[in-house]
């Protein structure tokens, strides 16, 4: 133990459906802690489990040293943002809010101190006497956060928040919700399956899939070292190709054949044997694009491609290029005049290079998700246009 | 699974306000709130049905009232208030007073018994759903007095009921199952359930019982969520649950009679022998009248206060 909120070996199934198979998890206290993943991988029944809504089939859950696994979810020093909010229509925001005080009896003196501490907090000191009918969802999920904080819970458990609103009042949500964690200071548990929601917001993910924990890290460890072909594929674009280990250069670099490709060099970040079939990716933006074919070092792959499709973005340019058997998606930032080129246009012949160490060895997956693999490029990478959230860490 | 639903639907008294989707023009821009003719011609029948059947007729049961009554059971010439002074003969205080308390005791046993039965309904598995609405409705299908009559054969002296409660050793062998006030409550109570059931259920079933988890969450037992949350979820539902069964049995005539006897009348066992023993249908029709005017004023109130309450937000708000 000695971590402030602990999931030891917790699973729990619905009829024939595990939907949290022996999840072990450590969160530090004060940390924004996501549990990422698609619909149906466990995170949200995860979040229930805390919440004791639900309880697990085996396994214990521990708070602050205490095991909470048999505690109703009223004797919980746990709060519940739901994704629709759960706000009481019969009452007032100012009662909303105050709702867990009141049923705690406390003085009427400290809810009414408290209730305009967090009006303050939120914002909504004008709209205290709305009923939530007659406010707008981004206020909803305000006073949603307020009734929930005021209980002092140590853990804000967050149930895809930010799910119900639009683009950019999600955009301006996050934020609020990243001050009031530096605010608050209590430790936030994040549910979503927008990974750049977790990817800006949070310490530490856990990217979850099948009811295990896929891969546990800080946003940029799991955008920059995906552990599995599922990671990859769901936090960010990227690029798969399939291949076998031809030759272990040394301690830190391997040689891949792959069909229709000169051998390329990958960092060896596993534990690769001779002969082994692989997969590794590599994103987007790691790939350089030109019509003149550089001279580079021996850590550097090089790749014949021609260009099928060029998608403007602003902030930079998507190139579709086919090389060999397999067709690549290449962002780059854009730029207007390129001193020593021209710009690339439909079906150029270019050359297209990336570092060893950008491209990263996958694990090879088991047969229910092969359907990862089958997918091509193309349609991985249009799941999350401008979600390269990534870069920024 | 939409044929057997569509019974509880009905005593959902909000949803027959009429009108609304017919002010949105085709294209979806809502035009001024204007009356079309065919809104009209839509509610022309309903209207003319509600006129002539329910209109005209309690403006005549009034009217009669101030008739004075002929010797052959008609009405005579002229107009009196002589009706209006003999109510307030001095039987009838005690009779009113007990409808109130039958009627008023009976609607909160049906509420009381209505509101689990609902959440349940609302929780349980649609299947066993479909079951048990189909059970709450199986006794319309008997009709109302063959039921009132299997009550009497139940709780008579010789009875079933009476005989298995002796037998039990729960009643004396001499008490009176049967001619009080109590078995007219008992009978209420059961005729009127359904109609509390199902304005109930309605509700309870577009309740959002993940309010109930937010309201665990936010540290309320389950007793306390029951009450601060669900309950004041499915007011309107117990509201109509309410009128659903007050009314009719303050208007109660078959089961007092049938079960209640001489000791336990209602106000509806005293018009009927206005008219059919003392043949003076102005005396029945002033306390027809009197019981239209104690059913109405409190719908009226509850109305205008309902309607106050729907503007109250805005202009709380500015105050606020």
């Amino acid at each position: 133990m000695g971590e402030f909120l602990e999931f030891d070996n917790v699973s729990k199934s619905f009829g024939t459906v595990r939907a949290v198979d022996t999840v072990s998890l450590r969160i530090k206290r004060g940390e924004f802690f996501s549990l990422l993943g698609p619909s149906g991988c466990g995170k949200t029944t995860l979040l229930r489990m805390l919440g004791g809504f639900e309880k697990p089939d085996c396994g214990r859950i521990y708070l602050d040293g205490t095991d909470i696994t048999d505690l109703p979810p009223n004797r919980r020093q746990v709060n519940t943002i739901f994704q629709n909010y759960a706000l009481f229509p019969h009452l007032s925001v100012w009662e909303n809010i105050a709702f867990g005080l009141r049923v705690a009896r406390r003085p009427r003196h400290q809810i009414q101190d408290e209730v305009a501490r967090m009006l303050t907090l939120i914002r909504m000191e004008e709209h205290a006497h709305k009923r939530p009918h007659h406010i707008s969802g981004g206020q909803k999920q305000r006073v949603a956060i307020a009734r929930a904080l005021i209980n002092k819970p140590s853990v804000l458990l967050l149930d895809e928040p930010l799910a119900a609103l639009d683009l950019k009042l999600r955009q301006h949500m996050l934020l609020e919700l990243d001050i009031i964690h530096d605010q608050v200071g209590i430790t936030f548990l994040y549910v979503t399956h927008d990974q750049g929601e977790a990817m800006s917001l949070s310490d530490r993910i856990a990217v979850m899939h099948n009811g295990k924990v896929e891969q546990l890290g800080t946003p940029g460890e799991i955008y920059e070292a995906p552990r599995s072909s599922f990671v990859a594929a769901f936090i960010g674009d990227t690029n798969f190709f399939e291949g076998t280990v031809r030759e272990i250069v040394n301690q830190e670099y391997s040689r891949l054949a792959i069909d229709g490709f000169p051998d390329v060099v990958v960092f060896n970040d596993k534990n690769m044997r001779c002969g082994d079939a692989v997969y590794f990716s590599v994103r987007p933006e790691k790939f350089r694009i030109s019509r003149e074919r550089r001279a580079l070092d021996d850590k550097h792959n090089v790749i014949a491609a021609t260009v099928e499709d060029i998608i403007y973005l602003g902030s930079h340019t998507k190139y579709w290029v086919r090389a060999g058997a397999y067709r690549l998606a290449i962002s780059r930032q854009h730029v207007r005049f390129l001193l020593d080129e021209q710009p690339i246009r439909w079906n150029d012949a270019v050359w297209i290079w990336w570092h060893a160490d950008d491209g990263y060895m996958l694990e090879r997956y088991s047969e229910a998700d092969e359907h990862l693999m089958q997918v091509p490029p193309a349609a991985v990478g249009e799941n999350s246009n401008g979600t390269t959230h990534g870069d920024a860490h | 699974m939409a044929p057997p639903m569509a019974m509880h639907t009905e005593p959902d008294q909000n949803r027959l306000s009429p009108g609304r989707p017919a002010t949105r023009s085709p294209d979806g821009r809502s035009t001024p709130a204007r009356t079309t003719n065919a809104e009209v011609l839509v509610t022309a029948p309903s209207m003319l049905w509600l006129l002539l059947l329910f209109c005209v007729p309690t403006v005549i049961v009034f009217a009669i009232t101030f008739k004075p009554a002929d010797m052959f059971g008609g009405i005579g010439p002229g107009w009196t208030l002589q009706t209006l002074r003999s109510l307030f003969n001095p039987n009838y205080p005690a009779i009113i007073w007990r409808t109130i308390w039958i009627s008023f005791v009976a609607t909160a046993i049906c509420l009381a018994l209505s509101v689990p039965m609902a959440y349940y309904l609302a929780r349980v598995a649609p299947r066993w759903r479909q079951v048990l609405l189909l059970l709450t409705i199986v006794p319309f299908w008997t009709s109302f007095l063959i039921r009132i009559f299997a009550w009497k054969a139940l709780l008579h002296p010789e009875g079933f009921l009476k005989q298995a409660l002796v037998f039990l050793h729960l009643v004396r062998p001499d008490a009176s199952l049967l001619y009080n006030a109590e078995a007219v409550l008992l009978v209420s109570v059961y005729t009127y359930l359904p109609f509390a059931i199902l304005p109930i259920y309605a509700a309870a079933e577009k309740f959002d019982f993940g309010l109930m988890e937010a309201a665990l969450d936010l540290g309320a037992t389950r007793v306390k969520a029951f009450f601060n949350v669900f309950l004041p979820g499915i007011q309107r539902g117990l509201l109509n649950a309410f009128l659903m069964v007050f009314i009719p049995s303050l208007g109660s005539y078959v089961i007092p009679d049938v079960v209640g006897g001489p000791n336990a009348e209602m106000i509806g066992n005293k018009i009927a022998q206005r008219v059919f023993v003392d043949r003076n249908l102005p005396h029945a029709s002033g306390l027809a009248a009197l019981l239209t005017v104690a059913v109405l004023l409190p719908m009226l109130l509850l109305i205008i206060h309902q309607t106050r309450a729907e503007k109250q937000p805005p202009t709380m708000q500015e105050v606020a």
